[in-house]
């Protein structure tokens, strides 16, 4: 059961068309997706890492069935979602749910909190009004609010309530699949841990499984047991968290790795700080897409593209030097 | 079980009813609203209940005898000098053209204008294109010379100043609605009402509709406002319709009777009144209305207001105004992994 995977993605590729531009010049495009494929089994929680702006909403998107592919596959419980059409593609969607960003701008300012829960009940149909409004109050009390917050707006709550409030709309049907996008990264840091363990407690109780997106490493080791890294649209390094973790070796998780233990105390060892921007994902760097910030990047990772090499059973590297690695390892 | 289909409908339009007699109760709260509420209900009242009030038929030319008399207990406002009809009734039930013409008119663009804005906003694509290149087209159209065209050719009738009005004016409102769809629709509420399989007819009913009603209420009152001016200069000018009797029209007939000759002021006055009143109240109400919205504009004055709104650049100022209000407070709380 467990290594069974509910969501399978082939070589998925998201393009946005640029506007503008001069008329006869080449038709410029935003890669916020590019060559992504992995593999997210049942009950697992897995992790994808990234910079802001490099296509995490994006990638989360197309899973979601919100934006369609520029090609690639998305494959959900077996079933190639995007090739299903009208009740087919609802019926295998509703089991998928995701939590916001940005819980503010994911409650709709006019509805009372009773509104919002039962919305996905209303939608479905079958549930009495009774039925809808007693479901909505075990859902506060699951994701701790209480039977009094039933008729107040979004604007009366804090941050961390207000994502409670996405979190009990999105478990409201019992979905088997649960994207967390950056679910705490606009709240404050004292809510973090709050709002975290409610994810877990609930990804037990409800046998979920989660996509949970970050850019904050030290939760993604807590929580996660499989994780991509990912930069500009493309997959650094993926494999099992532990063993990322023990043995990063792609330069960009070092560097991420490296920054977190940057704040920790001031150990001796030398620190490898990424420089630079994030270059723009309209005319990424040809070869590796990491070249620019890169400190061993050559010419050739200037001019080709990685290769996908094999650390570890499992772990996988993109980077030309990667080979190093495994038998220094 | 028969109550599960039922109710929830019944619910909504209890709902629903339950919104607007907050509104209404929010307008009477606000101390300027107040006023234009009550004299709106007093001219509603008039126009309705105009049998009641005044005992003499407007629209009776025939009374020779009585031609061009003072004010009295009789005829309060006195009558015309040419045919001897009575001027207070004939403010009375102008009242029932004036404001119907100008709520009518209000009406029919805020639907238009709605359903345009919606249409463009929530389609997309090759709709939206279209609709704003009518946009683009009908805003540099001079309005009043294309009217005076049309009347002549299509007849003089309310009802085609209600439909030239409306073709007009739904322009303004359909852009403003437009771009606040474009907001809405980008928010993650509807993403999320998406994902739990919400079809587009649920999603505009439920999420974008209620999302503008707002903009769409305030632009009528002040729409109804300018086209009960607009419909006096038109009758004034003698393109309204002949047969009936609206406070434009007897503001025509003031200047073509004599009455400045003869000095008789009270009947220059009794239209003047009445549209200021109108015009006044509408205003006045609208201006509560989005204060109540947006509490910002507070600070505007209202003199400045009333200048935009003729200008027609109010509603979309508001809007703006509104936009920067939604926007969600950038947080500093982003302490991630990479400092
Ligand atoms: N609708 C769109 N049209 C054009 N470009 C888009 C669109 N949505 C996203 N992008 C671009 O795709 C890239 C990835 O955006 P995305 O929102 O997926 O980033 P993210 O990793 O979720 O960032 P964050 O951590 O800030 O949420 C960005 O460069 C963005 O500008
Ligand atoms: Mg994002």
């Amino acid at each position: 059961m467990s290594d069974k995977a509910l969501v399978r993605v082939e070589h998925l590729n998201v393009f946005f068309p640029v506007r503008g531009g001069l008329p006869f010049e080449k038709k410029k495009q935003v890669e916020a997706v590019c060559d992504m494929t992995f593999e997210i089994r049942q009950g697992e929680t897995f992790g994808l890492i990234g910079e802001s702006g490099c296509g995490k909403t994006t990638l989360a998107n197309a899973i979601l069935g919100m934006r369609p592919p520029t090609s690639g596959k998305v494959f959900f419980k077996g079933q190639d979602l995007y090739a299903l059409k009208g009740k087919d593609f609802k019926a295998l969607r509703r089991d998928m749910q995701m939590i916001f960003q940005d819980p503010l701008s994911s409650l709709n300012p006019r509805f009372d909190v009773l509104d919002i829960i039962s919305e996905p009940m209303q939608i479905r149909g079958g549930f009495s009004e009774e039925e809808m409004e007693a479901r909505t109050v075990e859902l506060l009390e699951m994701v701790g609010l209480s039977k009094e917050d039933l008729h107040r707006h979004p604007s009366d709550f804090s941050g961390g309530q207000r994502q409670r409030i996405g979190i009990a709309r999105a478990i409201s049907l019992h979905p088997a699949f649960l994207v967390c996008d950056e679910p705490v990264s606009a709240l404050d840091v004292s809510v973090h841990a709050q709002i975290l363990n409610l994810l877990m407690r609930l990804q037990k109780e409800l046998g979920m499984t989660y996509l949970f997106i970050s850019h904050n490493l030290a939760v993604v080791k807590s929580i996660c047991s499989h994780m991509i890294v990912m930069y500009l649209g493309k997959a650094m390094e993926w494999g099992p968290t532990d063993k990322i973790y023990k043995n990063p070796v792609h330069p960009y998780t070092r560097a991420l790795l490296d920054a977190v233990l940057d704040i920790d105390v001031d150990n001796k060892k030398e620190k490898k700080l990424i420089q630079g921007e994030l270059p723009s994902p309209i005319d990424p760097p040809k070869g590796c897409r990491f070249c620019t910030r890169c400190e061993y990047a050559t010419e050739k990772c200037r001019t080709e593209a990685p290769p996908t090499v094999k650390v570890e059973p499992g772990h996988y590297c993109a980077c030309h030097f990667a080979e190093g690695c495994v038998s220094e390892a | 079980m028969s109550t599960k289909n039922k109710c929830p409908f019944g619910k909504r339009v209890l709902k629903l009813l339950k919104g607007i007699a907050g509104i209404f109760i929010k307008i009477w709260k606000h101390p300027r609203g107040r006023v234009g509420l009550i004299i709106l209900l007093v001219l509603a009242f008039c126009a309705v209940f105009a049998p009641l009030i005044t005992r003499y038929d407007p629209y009776d030319v025939t009374a020779r005898c009585e031609k061009g008399l003072r004010p009295s207990w009789e005829h309060p406002l006195g009558t015309t000098i040419s045919t001897g009809q009575d001027i207070f009734s004939m403010l009375i039930y102008g009242a029932r053209v004036s404001l119907a013409v100008g709520c009518i008119t209000g009406l029919c663009i805020a639907c238009l204008g709605c359903l345009m804005g919606i249409l463009a906003g929530y389609v997309g694509g090759w709709v939206d294109t279209l609709i704003m290149r009518i946009v683009d087209v009908m805003l540099v159209i001079p309005t009043l010379p294309l009217t005076i065209v049309l009347t002549n050719l299509f007849g003089k009738s309310y009802f085609m100043i209600v439909f030239i009005f409306t073709l007009f004016g739904w322009v303004g409102l359909a852009r403003v609605v437009r771009s606040q769809v474009l907001v809405i629709k980008n928010s993650n509420y509807i993403k999320a009402a998406e994902l739990a399989g919400a079809g587009t007819w649920r999603i505009m009913t439920r999420h974008i509709l209620p999302g503008v009603s707002h903009l769409v209420i305030m632009s009528t009152c002040l729409t109804s406002a300018g086209i009960m001016v607009a419909e006096a200069g038109l009758s004034f000018l003698g393109l309204g319709d002949p047969t009936a009797i609206s406070w434009g029209k007897m503001l025509a007939e003031v200047q073509s009777g004599g009455a400045m000759l003869f000095g008789y002021w009270w009947w220059i006055a009794a239209p003047g009144i009445g549209i200021f009143l109108a015009v006044f109240s509408l205003m006045r109400i609208g201006m509560a209305l989005e204060e109540i919205f947006n509490p910002r504009m507070k600070r505007v004055s209202s003199g400045y207001k009333l200048f935009k709104s003729l200008n027609s650049s109010y509603i979309q100022e508001v809007f703006d105004s509104m936009n920067d209000e939604d926007r969600p407070e950038t947080d500093p709380g982003r302490e991630g992994g990479q400092a």
